[in-house]
């Protein structure tokens, strides 16, 4: 399945948003995501399906002003 | 001051950007004695390049006020104060719609619907905000209980441009607190912002970009201290002749 992160396509097998940031080796406890432009909470990460075209988000801490 | 519930002793809010390294900034926090400080969030790299910069974060024993900064949209800006509020663990929002690329001024109609919508989720929203009262209305019917007028451009460090708006807002929301958020450049700005009444100020560039940002960061607490204490103090009008200060009673004739 292709899908979008952070911009790059990305090929992944994995079929839910828990899966893929594991197999993307997001490993950071730090992070959070959205997927389509919608904030994704982090308990729903092994219920939310992924589908071919998919923009994911996945964000960290950084400076800011 | 007090605000949404939390008191602080110090009223300069630090943003953490721009700084030559992460010890520089660390320091600079320390020197200023702040206890808020403004973070972000920025895409992730595999493997966690956020991390380092969260544990720094952790260390510094401060409020976090994360901001939605470069956003251009409601819906980002609505959707960047979510997974901020996750990733620091606050409800604490520092609300910027930017409607316009080259100043990054404030679109405000954005502002009040997305301050409308995050007001509503049990977000407590700072917004970044020009000094226009009616939009400040607006911002507080939306459930805002603090206001951050710009007080110039973000990171121009020109000073106060609109220094009689921010008057007007001092005696219009008397008992809001307002934050000078962005455009202060050297100390004597953010003692004047304080002079006019202001709570406080929000500053980032002016610190990190100094040549000695640590230095700077403690000239700037004193700076807004001293502001504070002269508003409060109440200082005399100014006369448009000279009157003497040492008495005229008692003096000799010696001609």
């Amino acid at each position: 399945m292709n899908i979008i992160v952070n911009a790059e396509p990305r090929d992944v097998a994995a079929e839910t948003l828990e899966e893929a940031l594991q197999e993307l080796e997001f490993t950071s406890p730090a992070i959070a995501t959205a997927v389509n432009g919608c904030f994704i909470p982090r308990e729903n990460y092994p219920d939310t399906p992924l589908s071919d075209g998919d923009r994911l988000e996945v964000l960290a801490p950084m400076q800011g002003g | 001051m007090e605000v949404y519930g939390k008191k602080v002793q110090s009223r300069l809010l630090l943003g953490t950007a721009q700084y030559p390294s992460p010890a520089v900034l660390k320091d600079a926090i320390t020197a200023s004695r702040t206890e808020i400080i403004t973070v972000s969030l920025r895409r992730e790299t595999a493997n966690g390049s956020g991390a380092g910069f969260w544990d720094l974060l952790k260390a510094c024993n401060c409020h976090f006020l994360p901001n939605t900064a470069g956003c251009h949209s409601v819906q980002e800006a609505v959707t960047t104060a979510q997974m901020a509020r996750e990733l620091f663990g606050t409800d604490w929002i520092k609300l910027e719609v930017i409607g316009h690329s080259e100043s990054l001024q404030p679109d405000v109609f954005g502002l009040v619907e997305a301050a409308k919508i995050l007001c509503a989720d049990g977000f407590k929203v700072f917004p970044y905000t020009t000094e226009d009262l009616v939009v400040g209305e607006k911002l507080l019917e939306a459930g805002c209980e603090v206001l951050m007028p710009w007080g110039a451009p973000i990171g121009s460090g020109q000073g106060l441009r609109n220094p009689d708006a921010l008057r007007a807002m001092r005696a219009y929301f008397p008992n809001i607190p307002l934050i000078v958020d962005a455009g202060i450049g050297r100390p004597s700005d953010a003692t004047r912002a304080m002079e006019l009444g202001m709570d406080a100020v929000l500053l980032n560039t002016a610190v990190a970009k100094a040549g000695d940002p640590v230095l700077m960061a403690q000239a700037m607490a004193q700076a807004i201290e001293a502001g504070h204490n002269g508003w409060v103090a109440d200082p005399m009008d100014p006369r448009d002749m000279a009157v003497p200060s040492t008495p005229i009673l008692g003096m000799a004739e010696l001609v």
